[in-house]
């Protein structure tokens, strides 16, 4: 939805336009979407190439998309606060801390005695609490989005240390790993999980008063505030559902790696910010797409599998990785001043 | 006599548009030669060519009887050519010195010779009629009209021998207009020439030689005299249509109706105080008053977007609470804010997002939002308000100033809202846009809206309102009826505090 309007003066402006086709298409919505499927695709056929069947296995597939349902979830929320003009570099720190509160042996004590699920409530309450403080702090205490969620990166993964003493906590609960070790109709149910969020999300940010207000809030806060939005509120909301996307977000880690510890959610931040801007969300606010993101997440979680493939080192992802987000971005900036002018 | 600049032919294209179609004319040493035309007429491309900030595709540009070709604005800052830009291009933070000498530092080996740039920065600010300016001070910390003055030493600083100035009276006062017209005059009589771009028609008149009027890219007229031409002649020239009553006519507001907004003792604690205003159902009322007088601040406060620390203010009887611009919106209440860009627009977003933002809740059941419901009556407002070009999937940052007010105003038809706050509706938007608001503005207060309107104009709150207070230094020195009280009277108590 937010795609069509902003292509719209590109269609109907005057004939004497002389854009050439490619550029035209790049800056339509389903062109830009094209763009990421078309990398996608080429990063799928050098993974078949260079890796063959140990590639296009169902299994190294459905790996590559448990390994993205993580990071995916995360990248969702994340974009809903950067539409709203926002940044939040704390979420890794605050998944980590989820996972650790949530894992502890008096948490794991209670799960036991009652229900598994106490362990997905406590990681979701904890991070949407994490997330309602980095948002008072930013909408009420007028902290820079930056600094507030820097505070909260060093301040989360801290207190996880404490509380984890720095060991790794094992998960024995036999019903929480049951259930998210499962598939449905042969898919895991952590690609389930992604796949609901994702739609969620679209919905929320594409159909509803709440997406319409993020724009608005990302686009021109003044503004929106002088047309009666409450901005403040708003803002504590986005960084609130980003707290609880990265709750959810540790609890899906804690059932892929059976464990909860405060390494858990390293760089995150940098990985989520990364594939919401390569999907085509803007920085600055006011644009933003969720389709892109699970792109983006799409993307960068196949190159690292083609890249492990290939027994190629963590470190050549890395490179490869910048030079993704740059030419993604290069590109981003050409189209933006030409639908600009 | 040779032309300084002679233009032909000029064509500019952007994709999607051709903003320029064939733009001939020619300036002459010493002259203010001042450019016509509406939004969206060509005005600003054609500045950014002559200044470098653009090429062009076709036509050319002689400079001195040489055709030339600009790179960028510092090759024709070095030629002779510089433009001051309505939003000014300067750094705040930098002193006044630094900023004129921005991008072209005098140096000697690499060391810049600080002391000379404050003596030549001196040389210029007193040229230009202002010693009172020190070339030591933050710029960020001049007023507006010291920071235009600065825009021109600047100019002036490598030899200029042509300003061009976008709308530069659009953000001062009547008597910094003046100090303005001033340093025109003494500029041009030596030798320097004015491109002088302004909507106020009687600025052309008191400071103009000659006019161009551009439309749809195009030149319609030029080399017109700027004191001899009619005024209608040029606004027929401008909108291609013959206008002859600006104001709408006014119907006399029912002594019977109701008071809808009661502002009763308002003050904000530091820049206006003791502030009763109430307008009844289907009244315009003006306030004028000088940038900085609190004017807009009252208005902010009203609405609920300033924190007032003391009065009350009233909508159909009901109190509002204090610095919460939902529960002024929830009243019934609305504002086209002074600065549209900045203040009223998501400039990025389509039209009838423009249009609904205020009233997202009524399109939505459980919180979904029913698009085409909301893009229907988009479409019915921006029907009966001519919003051009027509669509209300159009980004908002394409339309013309006229057409972006008329989407600020279009947002608050749609909540039908009880009063209405309108600052400075008119700035930026051209003639022809104009009287189209204007009737819009008496529409509404017909249909029983209460109004208020803010503007430097004088002429419009008077054209405008029925009742006119007068704002100076953050009170309200006058409070009466339009049609007792003319131009100069108002001018007299905006300046003075009392009638002379």
């Amino acid at each position: 939805m937010s795609e069509d309007t902003a292509a719209v003066p590109a269609q109907k402006s005057a004939p004497i336009a002389k854009e050439s086709s490619i550029s035209a298409l790049l800056g339509s919505p389903a062109g830009r979407n094209t763009g990421l499927v078309v990398a996608l695709v080429l990063l799928c056929l050098g993974g078949v190439v260079t890796a063959g069947d140990r590639f296009a296995d169902v299994d190294n597939l459905l790996t590559i998309l448990r390994l993205a349902a993580v990071i995916g979830v995360v990248s969702v929320g994340m974009t809903f606060v950067i539409t709203g003009g926002g940044i939040d570099l704390s979420v890794g720190a605050i998944v980590a801390l989820s996972s650790v509160w949530a894992t502890t042996l008096a948490t794991q004590g209670i799960a036991n005695d009652l229900h598994w699920i106490v362990i997905v409530f406590t990681a979701l309450l904890v991070g949407g609490a994490c997330g309602l403080i980095n948002g008072v702090l930013i909408a009420y205490g007028r902290v820079v989005a930056f600094i507030a969620t820097l505070a909260s990166l060093a301040a989360a993964r801290g207190l996880a240390e404490i509380i984890s003493n720095r060991k790794t906590q094992i998960v024995n609960v036999p019903g929480f790993t049951a259930f998210f070790d499962a598939s449905v109709l042969g898919v895991p149910v952590l690609v389930v999980i992604f796949a609901v969020l994702a739609a969620g999300g679209w919905v929320l940010l594409n159909r509803t008063t709440f997406g319409r207000r993020t724009f608005a809030v990302g686009g021109n806060p003044e503004a929106a505030r002088l047309a009666g939005i409450d901005v403040r509120r708003h803002t504590v909301w986005l960084y609130t559902l980003l707290g609880l996307c990265c709750g959810l977000a540790a609890v899906m880690l804690i059932a892929r790696t059976t464990t909860g510890s405060a390494t858990h959610g390293g760089l995150y931040e940098l990985d989520a910010i990364a594939a919401v801007v390569i999907g085509g969300t803007l920085l600055t606010g006011g644009r933003g797409t969720i389709a892109g993101t699970v792109f983006g997440v799409l993307i960068f979680t196949t190159l690292s599998n083609v890249f492990t493939l290939n027994n190629l080192s963590i470190s050549a992802q890395a490179v490869a990785k910048g030079a993704i987000i740059v030419v993604a971005v290069l590109l981003q900036q050409r189209l933006a001043r030409r639908s600009g002018a | 006599m040779t032309a300084l600049l002679s233009v032909r032919g000029l064509v500019k294209r952007f994709p999607g548009v051709t903003a320029l179609q064939g733009v001939d004319f020619e300036v002459r040493a010493g002259e203010v030669h001042c450019l016509l035309g509406q939004n969206g007429a060509g005005k600003s491309t054609l500045i950014k060519v002559l200044s470098g900030a653009h090429r062009p595709d076709e036509g050319e540009i002689r400079w001195r009887g040489e055709v030339v070709s600009f790179g960028n604005p510092t090759a024709a800052m070095r030629s002779g050519v510089a433009a001051i830009y309505q939003e000014l291009d300067l750094v705040a933070g930098l002193s006044v010195a630094d900023n004129v000498f921005l991008g072209h530092e005098l140096s000697t080996m690499g060391f810049s010779r600080r002391s000379e740039a404050r003596r030549r920065t001196r040389a210029l600010l007193d040229r230009l009629g202002h010693p009172d300016i020190s070339p030591d001070r933050d710029v960020g910390r001049l007023s507006v009209a010291h920071q235009q003055v600065v825009s021109m030493a600047r100019a002036l600083s490598l030899d200029g021998q042509l300003l061009i100035m976008d709308e530069p009276s659009a953000v001062l006062d009547p008597d910094e207009v003046r100090v303005l017209f001033g340093i025109i005059r003494e500029i041009t009589a030596q030798g320097v020439a004015v491109i002088y771009i302004s909507h106020r028609l009687a600025e052309i008149r008191e400071i103009g030689d000659r006019v161009t009027v551009l439309k749809d890219g195009r030149t319609v007229a030029t080399g017109l005299s700027a004191r001899e031409t009619k005024t209608s002649e040029l606004i027929a020239l401008m909108t291609g249509r013959v206008l002859d009553n600006v104001f709408p006519q006014r119907k006399p507001v029912d002594p019977a109706a109701p008071e809808v907004l009661v502002v009763r003792g308002l003050a904000d604690g530091d820049r206006f105080a003791g502030v009763d205003l109430t307008v009844h159902a289907g009244e315009v009322v003006g306030l004028a008053g000088l940038v900085g007088s609190g004017r807009s601040e009252i208005l902010e406060t009203v609405y609920g977007a300033r924190k007032a620390a003391e009065g009350t203010v009233e909508v159909d009887g009901r109190k509002l609470r204090r610095g919460s611009v939902g529960a002024a919106v929830r009243a019934g209440m609305g504002l086209c804010p002074e600065e549209r860009k900045s203040q009223g627009l998501l400039l990025d977003q389509a039209v009838y997002r423009n249009i609904t933002v205020s009233s997202l809740s009524s399109f939505a059941s459980f919180g979904f939002l029913d698009d085409r419901a909301e893009r229907a009556r988009s479409m019915k407002l921006t029907e009966a308000l001519d919003v051009r070009p027509p669509g209300v999937g159009r980004v908002v940052r394409g339309l013309s100033g006229g057409n972006q007010q008329k989407v600020v105003l279009a947002r608050w038809l749609l909540r039908e809202c009880r009063v209405l706050l309108l600052d400075e509706p008119t700035r930026g938007v051209d003639v022809g846009a104009r009287s189209e608001i204007y009737e819009l503005i008496r529409e509404l207060a017909d249909s029983g809206v209460a109004v208020v309107v803010v503007s430097s104009d004088v002429e419009e709150v008077l054209g405008l309102a029925d009742r006119v207070l007068v704002v100076r230094e953050g009170r309200v020195v006058h409070d009466g009826p339009a049609d007792e009280i003319d131009e100069s009277r108002v001018l007299d108590l905006v300046m003075e505090g009392h009638a002379a």
